[in-house]
């Protein structure tokens, strides 16, 4: 690594904070001190890996309640005498190097016996001795190599979740009967007439009966128990013809056996069965590390710590109760609506309202809860309960318990809506016709009807289109809860962006200078004096003046709340509020500023403003001409006029929105008969996102908190958004048309049928070739409109797991060295 | 003659075997995680590099 990148974390290094240690050079003590603890356990491999480390965090105090037993053991998988188990989810690793080095944990603590990583949730399992190390020991110890844990209320209230392999096994029973039913039937496919053949079939007949049951009754369960739902509701799903089809083929089978008129059409049930749960198990692909279910609760502490007289203790969150006094350490989370009883504090209320720069407050200030604080400790005094809290109350909204069980026709419904009607009519009509003609044909007829005119194909082609296009969202870093979103991403007709953090970015701030003329010495001076403060717009300022030589600063005086005092080669330098550098405040005063004036003379202010995203007036150019566009913020009409410019005409800016509002400004909308999409990022949108349609949750980093939503969006791809919506209606146009070429197949099929001679053979080979060209033709068609409109072709094979390659590369490299 | 009984019981047996190994093999959650094993076992190689490194008895005592 340069000289100019910190040996562990990769990142350049600051001239003034730059540690020497042995031959490598670090930014901070933090990552010192984890290659300390790397090299002096023999762990130096991890950085022969080649991806860097993470900074670890300095903040020891926040894990204290992990001292409470209580806490711990609703934490923990498994509890018995000497053994723990934890599972904790650890939002940071992404590459082989954590993997590597999180299962050496048993390195680094004797405590620790065994650690083990999931990758793709991103959670490590450590299993470990309590009476040697304790759960707040390892999380320090984690913490300490850059590896914090994400413990959230979330946790505390889960308990033990069991995943669903339902599905796995149903599919293996499917796999298991095809197979074997397939290779015993290939006789009755060829010649019959033969001795021995003809010798064994009742044997050969029994089996393949034998064989098909755990298919019927087991694997196809959940197509009979969705029919009978769908009878129930009188909706005619597609899974009546399914759940029909399967059962008339299967009783069909057993009277042909029986009365041994032919061999069945056993294979053709199985093989309908299997590929139907193909279809299925391609659709559910999830990203098993994000959750689209979170509420405050994930994002929430678990436990905080309360003073009672001058003692401390750490409770958890529930036990909060009006008038408790809280403290909250720098990084924490205000768990409840409070008073501040400090003299200042700076909150980032950036998870909540995207809103960057952090808020100050004076002692006495109402302070909200979810917001995050920076800086020293704080003393509050809770005004409400957890739950009942300002932000927190929005949860409890109806829209939120709705929800869950909000039931959307999808495609595949509104056709199988007239085909099943249909289907029935020629059945009944076939028979009708053949009774006069031979009363047994009829029989035959009705249910060779209903057997070929069994929609597998049909009913495939929205899980393989879908289930596709979700795969190609999710390499263009579009992840989506479901494939049944993709549809309702084709009918949206209104987006409504919120505002602070997501149209514009939560990360930049983009500073101005307004005033006379300021010399860059005297530049240089401002730099040198917000240097020394940790005020954060003292640190936005610093990282954005020009660097120059390092000045000494005397009498360096920080007044809380107001701004800072100093001397610098002689002159007297203020930086803060209008009122702090003798000005009268201004009345457009919206807007964050910071006031400058050297030896008594106002010179000018740096104005904050929030840097909008790269292409966003395009994005809205284009998106105009389609859709209507809403601007939805929380935000005073500061920027009214910036915005104005940048978007297209006619779009409808609201601003000061409570996040109630919001959720009623999109239920006002769609009872207006629009079908709107949301794209927001804070938990002051859970509600609008929950509302919509369509709730898309912008994230800066996918791994780290959004609040519940359909799908979550890199806020690198921001740009792309008309990609997006343009994929979602292509792939609804390649259902259509795979649809129509399903009908085809059906209606060759039915021509058989009704003509009263499907032969077992003609149905085991109509429907597998049916269901190949379908998934076939959607899976080109999808991935070919992917590739036109530009969306996971420029990515890497490998880049899933970012820098995966080089990394494997490099492990290979050492290994050609053993 | 009867051969061609004990033959495909004989393979239905062996067929059943295998099912019975995928239960198996889901039921442990081998299917829960299909990605971190690929990377753990070409690990294994870089842990056996280490006792040539010098802090070799360090790692020892820790254990």
């Amino acid at each position: 690594m340069g000289t100019n990148t910190c040996f562990h974390c990769g990142l350049e290094i600051k001239r003034a904070d730059e540690i020497l240690f042995g031959d490598k050079h670090f930014c901070c003590n933090g990552c010192k001190t984890v290659f300390e603890i790397f090299s002096s356990n023999g762990l130096d491999s991890y950085y022969d890996l080649g991806s860097p480390g993470a900074r670890p965090l300095e903040n020891q105090n926040k894990y204290d309640f992990l001292g409470n037993e209580q806490i711990v053991a609703r934490l923990l998988q498994f509890n018995e005498g000497s053994i723990q188990i934890v599972n904790l989810s650890i939002p940071h690793i992404h590459c082989s190097s954590c993997i590597w080095i999180l299962e050496n944990l048993r390195k680094l603590h004797g405590g620790i016996s065994a650690s083990q990583v999931n990758f793709h949730e991103k959670t490590v399992r450590i299993t470990y001795n309590p009476e040697v190390v304790g759960l707040k020991e390892i999380v320090g110890l984690l913490c300490a190599i850059g590896y914090e844990p994400y413990i959230s209320l979330e946790n505390y209230d889960k308990g033990k979740t069991q995943q669903d392999r339902t599905l796995t096994y149903k599919l293996g029973v499917a796999f298991f009967c095809f197979g074997n039913i397939m290779l015993l039937s290939f006789p009755e496919y060829f010649e019959m007439k033969e001795y021995w053949l003809d010798q064994y079939r009742g044997f050969f007949r029994m089996l393949i009966f034998a064989l098909s049951l755990p298919s019927f009754l087991y694997s196809a369960s959940g197509y009979y128990v969705a029919a009978w739902k769908s009878l129930q509701s009188r909706m005619l799903n597609i899974e009546i013809p399914i759940a029909l089809g399967i059962i008339i083929m299967f009783v069909r089978s057993v009277f042909d056996m029986l009365l041994d008129h032919g061999p069945g059409f056993f294979d053709s049930m199985t093989g309908l069965v299997f590929f139907m749960l193909l279809g299925k198990m391609f659709q559910t692909k999830t990203y098993r590390f994000l959750s689209f279910e979170r509420d405050y609760k994930s994002y929430f502490p678990v436990a905080v710590t309360r003073v009672s007289n001058s003692s401390e203790e750490s409770i958890p969150i529930h036990e909060v109760v009006t008038g408790d006094r809280l403290l909250i350490r720098n990084q924490e989370i205000i768990p409840a609506d409070g008073i501040l009883f400090s003299p200042t504090a700076a909150i980032d209320y950036s998870f909540v309202t995207g809103e960057s720069v952090p808020v100050n407050k004076k002692s006495g200030d109402k302070i909200f809860a979810g917001g995050r604080l920076n800086g020293s400790l704080i003393e509050i005094e809770a005004l409400q309960t957890v739950s009942q809290s300002y932000l927190t109350q929005l949860w409890s909204n109806a829209i939120f318990e709705k929800r869950a069980e909000r039931k959307i026709q999808s495609i595949t419904d509104a056709v199988s809506h007239y085909f099943t009607p249909i289907l029935l009519l020629i059945a009944v009509s076939g028979f009708g016709f053949w009774i006069f003609v031979d009363p047994n044909t009829a029989f035959n007829v009705f249910t060779a009807v209903l057997i070929v005119a069994c929609p597998c194909a049909l009913a495939l082609t929205a899980p393989f289109t879908l289930g596709n296009v979700l795969r190609l969202y999710g390499k263009s870093k579009l992840y989506l809860k479901n494939a049944a979103v993709i549809e309702q991403i084709s009918k949206i007709d209104t987006i409504i962006f919120d505002k602070t953090g997501t149209i514009t970015s939560g990360t930049k701030s983009n500073i101005a200078y307004e005033g006379a003329y300021l010399s860059e010495r005297k530049q240089v001076w401002v730099k040198n004096i917000v240097r020394a403060s940790n005020h954060p717009l003292s640190r936005l300022l610093y990282e954005h003046l020009p660097s120059g030589p390092t000045t000494a600063v005397e009498q360096f005086n920080e007044i809380t709340g107001l701004g800072i005092e100093a001397r610098i080669e002689g002159n007297n330098v203020r930086i803060g509020s209008a009122e702090f550098i003798g000005k009268a405040s201004e009345k457009l005063a919206f807007q964050t500023v910071v006031y400058v004036a050297i030896n008594g003379i106002v010179f000018g202010k740096y104005r904050f403003h929030n840097e909008y995203r790269e292409g966003l007036s395009d994005l809205f150019a284009t998106l105009g001409k389609k859709y209507g566009i809403k601007v939805l913020s929380g935000d005073n009409e500061g920027e009214q006029t910036l915005l104005r410019n940048m978007l297209p005409k006619g779009t409808e800016l609201v601003f000061n929105q409570k996040p109630d509002q919001k959720l009623e400004f999109i239920k006002n909308l769609q009872s207006q008969g629009h079908c709107v999409m949301m794209i927001g990022d804070g938990l002051n949108d859970a509600g609008a996102l929950a509302q919509s349609n369509v709730g898309i949750a912008i994230s800066e980093n996918v791994n780290v908190f959004s609040p519940a939503c359909d799908g979550i969006l890199d806020a690198t791809q921001f740009g792309r958004l008309d990609q997006f919506l343009q994929l979602s209606k292509k792939a609804m146009w390649t259902i259509k048309m795979s649809f129509a070429l399903s009908l085809l197949y059906n209606a060759i099929g039915l021509s058989f049928a009704l003509s009263g001679n499907l032969l077992p053979l003609v149905a085991a080979i109509i429907m597998p070739l049916s269901t190949v060209t379908i998934v076939s033709f959607v899976t080109l068609m999808s991935n070919w409109y992917a590739r036109k409109l530009k969306i996971a072709d420029e990515m890497p094979k490998y880049d899933k797991y970012h820098g995966l390659p080089q990394n494997r590369k490099v492990i290979l490299d050492t290994q050609i060295k053993v | 003659m009867s051969v061609i009984y004990l033959l495909i019981s004989i393979s239905i047996i062996v067929a059943i075997g295998f099912f019975a190994a995928f239960v198996k093999a889901v039921k442990s959650g081998q299917y829960d995680d299909d990605y971190t094993p690929s990377v753990r076992m070409l690990f294994d190689d870089e842990l056996k590099q280490e006792p040539k490194n010098t802090t070799h008895k360090k790692t020892k005592k820790q254990i």
